[in-house]
C-alpha cells in the first residue's frame, strides 16, 4: 500500500493530481458508484479491474466528465469538476483518453486525427502541431501510416494512433478505458509496450484493464472494485499473492486460473 | 498429420463465366423463367422506344419560324426554338437579357470550378458562390443600381426564374436544415422545442397551402404600407418548407454518428461548435448526400407549383404558350420539353452526388 514497496524507480511525486471524495453517481435508480474515495499522485500508474458492471469505466469516465457525478468531489490538478464548462474544458484539456473502441475520427487521416485537437483547442500553428504529431506517431512507431485513413489501418494500429492522438495535447494524466478490449489477440501486446513505454517515462496513467501481466509489470496500485465500490486497494506484489477479501479472491482465481 | 509446402497457381474462372456469352448467361439467361423475361422486356423495349425515337428525332422538324415548317408527322420542336428565348428569359426585357447571360455564364464557371478537382482554393470560390454571387445575382437581375434599369419581379420568368427559386431554395435551406437539425438534439429545452414545433409545423403542412398562405394571407396580416414582393414570399415559402425536410434528413445522420466520436471529440476538449464543425457533421453530411441530394431534387422539381400563384417558371410559361393559337396542339413536345430541362438538372444533381459519394469514402471497418 505504501509507496516504498513499489519494485521499479519510477517517480512518483507528493503532488496529488486527482482526487475522489466520497463521490456517487446513479443511473435513475440504479447506484453505480458508491462512495468513492481515491487519491491519485502525479507519476502513479494505477490499474483498475473488477468484473462487468463494477462501475470501473463510469468511474473513469466521470474524471473527464463524460458522465456526471451526482454527489461528491472530483479535483482534477487544482481544478474543481463542476458544470462550469470552463472548468469541464481545462480539464479536459489536461486529461487524455483512450477508449475501448479507438474512437479515431474516420473522415480525417491518422496525421489530421492527431493533429486535430493541439489546433483548434491549444491553438498550435498547423505546421508545428503535426511536427509533434509525427513524432507521437514515431513513438508508437507507425509514422509511416501518417496519410493514411483510420478504416485502412489493423485494431492495434488504430489504438495505437489512438494513444498518440491523446498525446499529441501534452496531458497530465492518461485514462485507458479497456484499451486491449477490443484487440485480436496477436496485436495486443503492440498496444501493451506502448503503454508500458509511456509508463516508464513517468506518465500519471489510471487504467481499466484486464491484463493482469500489465498490472504486475508496471502498476503501482492495483484497485479493485464490485457492485460500485472500491473492495481493494494494494500494491500489485500484495494483490496478486495476498488478496485480503473474498470478492477479490474469487476474481482473481476467476481471471486467473487456466 | 497433414503438411502442405506447395503453393497452388492462381488460374484463370472458367471462360462461361466470362466474357459476353458468359455476361448474357448470367445476367439475361440464367434460367427459363428469366430467359422469357427478357424477350418479354425486350420486345416492350423495342416496340416503345423505337417509335418514341423516330418521333423524337427521325421524323421530327428542326428548323424554321412557324407551324408551316411542320411537315413531317413526327415532333415539331420548332415551336420550342421558335418560344426559346421567352421559355428562358420569361418576360424579362429582351434588351436587358445579357444581364441574365452573364450570370449563366457565372453560374457554370462557378460549378466547373467546383466541380473541378484540381482547381486551387476551393474553399474561396465555394465562399464567394454562396456570398458575393447571390448578391451580383439580386444587383443585376433586379437594377435599380450602377445604372442599370429595373425589372421587377413580376417580369421575371421561365428557366431563369426556376433557377432563382431552385438556387435561393437550395443554398438557404442546407444551412437552416443543419442548424434546425442541431436544435432538436440540443440539451436546451427551449431550443429544443422551438425547432421542433417549427419542423413538424411546416412539414405538416403541403408547399401548395404554404405558397398560397405566402401570396393570398400573409398581405392580409401586415400592414399596407409593407409591400412583400411576390416572388420573395414565394422564396421564403420554399426555403423554410425544405429545411424543415432537411432538418430531418441531416438528424438522421446526426443519430447514426457513434457515441464514440461524440465522447472522442469531448475528451480531447472540443468545444460544442468545434465537435459538431469538425467531428460530427462532416460525417452526417457525407453519409446523408443521397438524403440531401433527393431533397434538393424534390426542391428544384417543387419549384414548378409556384405557377399557382401566378409567378412563370419555366413549366408554367410553356404552358402559356400552349393556349397560343398559333401553336394549338403541340402540347406534347412542350411537355416533353419541359420534362427533359427539368430531368437533365436533376439527373446532373444525382450523378454529382454520386461521384462526392465516392470520392469521400475512406474506407471500411471505421468508427
Amino acid at each position: 500500500m505504501s509507496e516504498e514497496n513499489n519494485s521499479s524507480a519510477m517517480d512518483i511525486s507528493d503532488k496529488v493530481m486527482i482526487e475522489l471524495n466520497n463521490v456517487n453517481k446513479w443511473y435513475g435508480n440504479f447506484h453505480v458508484l458508491k462512495d468513492i474515495n481515491l487519491k491519485v499522485h502525479k507519476g502513479e500508474r494505477i490499474v483498475v479491474c473488477g468484473p462487468s458492471g463494477s462501475g470501473k469505466s463510469t468511474m473513469i469516465r466521470c474524471l473527464n466528465r463524460l458522465e456526471e457525478h451526482q454527489a461528491g468531489d472530483i479535483i482534477v490538478g487544482s481544478t474543481v469538476l463542476n458544470n462550469d464548462l470552463k472548468n469541464i474544458e481545462t480539464i479536459r484539456r489536461e486529461v487524455g483518453m483512450v477508449f475501448q473502441h479507438f474512437n479515431l475520427f474516420p473522415h480525417l487521416t491518422v496525421l489530421e486525427n492527431c493533429a486535430l485537437a493541439p489546433i483548434w483547442v491549444r491553438k498550435t500553428p498547423r505546421k508545428e502541431a503535426e511536427a509533434t504529431a509525427m513524432k507521437f506517431l514515431e513513438r508508437v512507431k507507425i509514422p509511416d501510416q501518417a496519410h493514411k485513413y483510420p478504416g485502412q489501418l489493423s485494431g492495434g494500429q488504430q489504438q495505437r494512433v489512438a494513444i498518440a492522438r491523446s498525446l499529441c495535447m501534452n496531458p497530465e494524466v492518461m485514462l485507458f478505458d479497456e484499451p486491449t478490449s477490443a484487440l485480436d489477440p496477436e496485436m495486443i501486446k503492440e498496444v501493451l509496450d506502448v503503454m508500458i513505454e509511456l509508463a516508464q517515462e513517468g506518465m500519471t496513467m489510471i487504467c481499466v484493464t484486464h491484463e493482469m501481466g500489465f498490472a504486475k509489470t508496471v502498476a503501482n496500485r492495483v484497485i479493485f472494485m464490485d457492485g460500485g465500490q472500491i473492495i481493494e486497494e494494494n500494491e500489485p506484489n500484495e494483490f496478486f499473492n495476498n488478496p485480503q477479501s473474498e470478492r477479490t479472491q474469487l476474481f482473481l482465481s476467476q481471471i486467473l486460473e487456466h | 498429420m497433414i503438411v502442405n509446402d506447395t503453393k497452388l497457381p492462381d488460374l484463370p474462372p472458367p471462360s462461361s463465366t466470362s466474357g459476353i456469352i458468359g455476361w448474357l448467361r448470367i445476367n439475361l439467361f440464367s434460367t427459363p423463367f428469366y430467359s422469357v423475361l427478357t424477350l418479354v422486356v425486350g420486345y416492350l423495349l423495342w416496340s416503345t422506344l423505337i417509335p418514341a425515337f423516330q418521333w423524337i428525332f427521325i421524323d421530327s422538324d428542326w428548323v424554321g419560324d412557324s407551324r408551316d415548317a411542320c411537315t413531317s408527322g413526327g415532333a415539331c420542336w420548332v415551336f420550342i426554338s421558335v418560344r426559346m428565348d421567352q421559355f428562358i428569359y420569361g418576360f424579362y426585357p429582351e434588351t436587358e437579357y445579357w444581364r441574365i447571360n452573364i450570370l449563366f455564364v457565372m453560374l457554370a464557371l462557378l460549378i466547373g470550378a467546383l466541380i473541378y478537382e484540381g482547381t486551387p482554393k476551393k474553399g474561396w470560390i465555394a465562399a464567394f458562390a454562396l456570398t458575393a454571387f447571390p448578391v451580383i445575382s439580386f444587383f443585376l437581375l433586379y437594377g435599380g443600381s450602377f445604372g442599370l434599369e429595373v425589372v421587377e419581379t413580376h417580369k421575371w420568368g421561365g428557366l431563369s426564374l426556376t433557377l432563382v427559386l431552385a438556387l435561393v431554395g437550395i443554398v438557404a435551406s442546407l444551412p437552416i436544415g443543419i442548424f434546425l437539425a442541431l436544435g432538436r438534439r440540443s440539451n436546451m429545452t427551449a431550443v429544443r422545442s422551438f425547432c421542433t414545433v417549427f419542423i413538424e409545423m411546416w412539414r405538416g403542412v403541403p408547399l401548395i397551402t404554404i405558397l398560397f398562405m405566402a401570396s393570398v394571407m400573409l398581405p392580409l396580416f401586415v400592414p399596407e404600407e409593407i409591400d412583400f414582393d411576390k416572388l420573395l414570399r414565394a422564396l421564403i415559402g420554399i426555403t423554410l418548407f425544405q429545411s424543415a425536410y432537411m432538418a430531418e434528413v441531416i438528424r438522421g445522420g446526426l443519430q447514426a454518428i457513434p457515441k464514440g466520436q461524440y465522447e472522442a471529440a469531448d475528451a480531447l476538449g472540443l468545444s460544442y461548435w468545434k465537435k459538431m464543425g469538425l467531428i460530427v457533421l462532416p460525417q452526417a453530411l457525407k453519409i446523408m448526400i443521397p438524403g440531401i441530394v433527393n431533397t434538393f431534387i424534390a426542391l428544384f422539381k417543387d419549384t414548378s407549383l409556384v405557377l399557382i400563384i401566378g409567378l412563370f417558371d419555366l413549366l408554367a410559361i410553356v404552358q402559356a404558350a400552349l393556349s397560343d393559337p398559333k401553336w394549338l396542339g403541340y402540347s406534347i413536345e412542350g411537355y416533353a420539353f419541359v420534362a427533359f430541362v427539368f430531368w437533365v438538372f436533376c439527373f446532373s444533381m444525382s450523378r454529382y452526388s454520386q461521384y462526392l459519394e465516392r470520392k469521400l469514402h475512406t474506407g471500411h471497418g471505421a468508427r
